[in-house]
């Protein structure tokens, strides 16, 4: 009987990664390469001999608090990488979002498959994303070699910032086996201020107002009724909310002049930690939009525009980044919701029911196959994932 | 220090070279007397001069795009430039090559306040982007020594950082978008107003390329509202793992601040014949603290500091109590490169980082070689994240002593990675660094860099002689190697 299951194999160190990648490059085999598997959906897959997982490369290798920084393999669990840094009074401070529930995927993401995504949470805007914490790496490219790049040190410019290059590709460049990547101290307070029956465009002025004062607003949301009657707001109506972190000192002070400033759009309430935790931690995981099986849209606009998408796509939506990314479930065409994202100047990614990916194309299409050659030529590592 | 050999046929074809550059470029944009190439023959590290082929000076894209072509057609080497302020080599021209100097793209385009960012030309000083926003109470935050005459252009070339980048990032945390040229001629737009953009992340991967896979000719930032205030602390020690210590004890302790310096004895003193900033002419080690937020937060923030540095012995403590004197607290760090420059002829400036940690370890290495090299040193350093500027003191009239600071330059880096740490922190490896990259990375390592260098630029015509030890042709590099039959690992499971 021929054997129709795809074999999955579980390197335990980097020469066993090694060994499977030039393999699969010498027999002409194709690989497809995953962590924990929750993003796997995303993105096509052509045609593989075999699957390779991280999962079992899973050492925390070096966590130096002081130094801020941690190097890991990159299948350690992202909940035992957050115990571990909080533990040290630190986190990941790109928040980084699970969206198994979102996705409806089993298991937990891993370190690697968090960089592959580069997937931020809602302190993108002021924290940077996944990209802006990779300080250095080992990998084991597509064509089978052991490398590395960037360091162990949080301010590094020797060498092309290959971190940047990888974080986001996918998988489709290397095989992650080791990481280096910045952490930071957590904030020892933290606040929410609510802001309610706001329509989307007189959302975005309040959010734009809110990150243009010197407030450091570290999340700013806009989520229509459905989505904010869920505990622990209970909302009845649209609601705006904005994060303010740091020093308790601080966060109170701010929060007053951020209350002030944001008088003129009615009635401010203000949430503090736990339920603030609790709040943007449904925002992070899009729960609103759980179980919907409509088609689901991640865009990333410039924040001012936000929604402008939606109003031109109609469906229902979510604005985090203070409207820099919209959250939506559209019956749409993709080809409409792609060519009303890029005429705003942005880009959509799509989760469920259509390709995630636009074909990239022109020079610039040119040039990301030019660089997915330079390290696969043989395009044995995730085909078909990243277009 | 050694370029690759320029090529006698090139240097032979100047005058048809400029000939075509001056139909691209009319009227003055093109250089070619040597009396008026004199001033591009080096950049900030002065050290290193070459004469170029020409200097072509484009005002518009559509000309970028022309000459670079043109050059790529007829295997013209480029060198980009901006305000010429690199410190590591970076814009030091080819005998055989052109000088492409942005400084004609000056021009802000654009200020987009609901997005908080700037489109600027890459010309635009770094320090120009800072004072176009700050009447609405924006900055650019990312601010090198330079700042009032390097370029934007050239910061996202080099991915410049500054005392801020403790807390705000470097170039690379605070840009969007770039539109760029590609030694082909080919315009390519990345990124924009949003935050990620799609596809493999050139933004990343270009800032910080040192000019060798692309022209920069548009650059989308990040601006950021002002802070309500901010406080600088300035902590005077008598050792320098005292100073280390604290340093230490701030970021356990939660806290990042806006900057983080210190500055040893011999920078000390320099900087305080020059500009009188107030520093304690005694102390071995000093810490210039800066924080920024709200008023609560600098004073609490700042009373919690001051108690660290009391704890491990401080025995000069002041904390600024207008902006007056903070600037005040400031202006002898900034001045620092300019106070050692009356102390020595000459000096080098070293870029490494290293784990914080090994900050005592590695300053004591760094004077004992500088006895073993007869050579002065005076040091600031970042101190907040480990990058170290030792300035090494020679003068360049003394026979030997150039080598003689070269080498005890690189015997610094190597010690840098050696506990741990990287060649170069925010100033690029340039020439300057090139031969030591192999301190840090094994030839695979490099191999897979040069892979990226081949995909933008095949013939390798931009910037050549830089960041890289070796130059290995495209053809080669692109090679695949494949071992039939010598399986590793023979017991693992198959497909």
């Amino acid at each position: 009987m021929l054997e129709t299951r795809i074999r999955t194999l579980t390197p335990k160190t980097p020469e066993e990664v090694l060994a499977a990648v030039a393999e699969a490059g010498a027999g002409g085999r194709k690989l497809e390469v995953i962590g924990g598997g929750t993003k796997r959906g995303l993105g096509g897959i052509e045609p593989v001999d075999a699957v390779l997982s991280t999962a079992r490369l899973d050492r925390v290798i070096d966590y130096q608090p002081e130094e801020l920084v941690l190097t890991a393999q990159p299948g350690v669990r992202l909940g035992e990488l957050e115990r571990l840094v909080a533990g040290g009074g630190q986190m990941l401070a790109f928040e980084p979002p699970r969206l198994t529930g979102l996705l409806g995927a089993r298991g937990e993401p891993t370190l690697g498959g968090i960089i592959g995504a580069n997937l931020s949470g809602p302190r993108r805007p002021t924290a940077g994303s996944v990209r802006d914490h990779v300080l250095g790496f080992e990998a084991i490219s597509g064509r089978g070699e052991r490398f590395k790049a960037g360091g162990k040190v949080v301010k590094n410019v020797t060498g092309y910032d290959l971190m940047k290059l990888i974080t986001g590709a996918w998988g489709t460049l290397a095989v992650l086996t080791e990481v280096t990547i910045k952490v930071l101290p957590a904030p020892r307070a933290e606040a929410t201020l609510l802001l309610f029956g706001l329509a989307d465009t007189r959302a975005h002025e309040a959010m734009t107002q809110a990150m243009n004062g010197p407030f450091e607003v570290s999340a700013a949301a806009h989520l229509p009724a459905f989505a904010a009657a869920a505990p622990p707001l209970k909302a009845e109506a649209p609601v705006t909310a904005l994060r303010l972190e740091g020093f308790e000192g601080s966060v109170a002070a701010r929060a007053d002049a951020l209350a002030a400033r944001l008088a003129p759009f009615g009635r401010v309430e203000r949430i503090d930690a736990p339920h603030s935790r609790e709040f943007w931690g449904q925002v992070r995981e899009v729960e609103a939009f759980v179980g919907d099986p409509r088609p689901l849209w991640r865009l990333s606009l410039p924040p001012a525009s936000g929604w402008k998408g939606p109003h031109a796509l109609p469906g229902h939506a979510l604005y985090d980044w203070a409207g820099g990314l919209v959250w939506l479930l559209t019956d749409e065409p993709a080809a409409k919701v792609r060519a009303v994202t890029q005429g705003l100047g942005g880009h959509a990614l799509c989760l469920r029911g259509a390709p995630a990916f636009a074909p990239s194309t022109g020079g610039l299409g040119a040039l990301q196959a030019r660089l997915k050659a330079a390290f696969d030529p043989l395009g044995v590592l995730n085909p078909g994932r990243f277009p | 220090m050694h370029m690759p050999a320029p090529d006698p046929a090139l240097i032979a074809r100047k005058g048809e070279i400029v000939a075509a550059l001056r139909r691209i470029v009319p009227g003055e944009g093109v250089v070619s007397e040597p009396a008026a190439l004199v001033p591009f023959e080096s950049d900030g590290l002065s050290a290193y001069r070459q004469t170029p082929l020409a200097v072509v000076l484009p005002e518009t894209v559509e000309q970028v795009s022309a000459v670079l072509a043109w050059c790529q057609a007829n295997g013209v080497k480029v060198v980009p430039r901006g305000a010429g302020t690199s410190l590591s080599g970076g814009a030091l021209p080819l005998a055989d090559g052109v000088v492409l100097c942005l400084s004609k793209f000056n021009r802000v385009l654009e200020i987009d306040y609901p997005n908080r960012c700037a489109v600027v030309q890459p010309g635009v000083t770094n320090l120009a982007i800072s004072e176009a926003v700050a009447a609405e109470g924006f900055y650019y935050a990312p601010d090198p020594s330079s700042q009032i005459a390097c370029t934007i252009g050239g910061n996202v070339a080099e991915n410049s950082g500054g005392v801020h980048c403790l807390k705000y990032g470097l170039t690379t945390n605070n840009l969007l978008g770039v539109e760029m040229v590609l030694m082909s001629g080919e315009v390519v737009r990345v990124g924009g107003k949003a935050f990620d953009a799609e596809g493999y992340d050139l933004l990343g991967l270009v800032t910080g390329s040192e000019g060798l896979l692309g022209v920069v000719t548009e650059v989308t930032v990040r601006i950021l509202p002002k802070p309500e205030t901010a406080k600088a602390l300035l902590l005077g020690f008598p050792s320098a793992e005292a100073a280390a210590g604290v340093v230490g004890d701030i970021i356990a302790a939660g806290i990042i601040p806006a900057g983080l310096e210190m500055m040893d004895n011999p920078a000390i003193r320099a900087a305080e014949a020059f500009v009188g900033a107030g520093y304690p002419v005694e102390a071995a080690a000093l810490l210039i603290v800066e924080l920024d937020g709200p008023e609560v937060e600098c004073a609490e923030l700042s009373a919690q500091i001051r108690a660290l540095a009391d704890a491990r012995g401080a025995d000069f403590a002041r904390i600024s109590e207008n902006e007056t004197e903070r600037l005040a607290f400031w202006a002898g760090r900034k001045a620092a490169f300019p106070a050692v420059g009356r102390i020595a002829p000459d000096y080098f400036c070293m870029d490494g980082t290293i784990p914080r940690r090994k900050l005592p370890e590695v300053l004591a290495g760094i004077y004992r070689l500088g006895e073993q090299y007869g050579l002065g040193v005076a040091n600031v350093f970042h101190a907040g994240d480990g990058n170290l500027h030792p300035l090494i003191l020679y003068n360049l009239d003394t026979p030997g002593d150039l080598e003689k600071a070269e080498a005890y330059g690189a015997d610094i880096l190597r010690l840098c990675v050696s506990v741990g740490g990287v060649l170069t922190g925010e100033h690029g490896v340039g020439v300057e660094k090139r031969d030591l990259m192999g301190e840090m990375f094994d030839p695979t390592d490099l191999a897979c860099q040069q892979r990226v260098k081949c995909a933008f630029d095949p013939d390798l015509l931009l910037n050549p002689g830089k960041v890289f030890p070796t130059l290995h042709r495209c053809a080669e590099l692109g090679r695949v190697h494949v071992h039939r039959g010598k399986l590793a690992f023979p017991d693992l499971p198959r497909f």
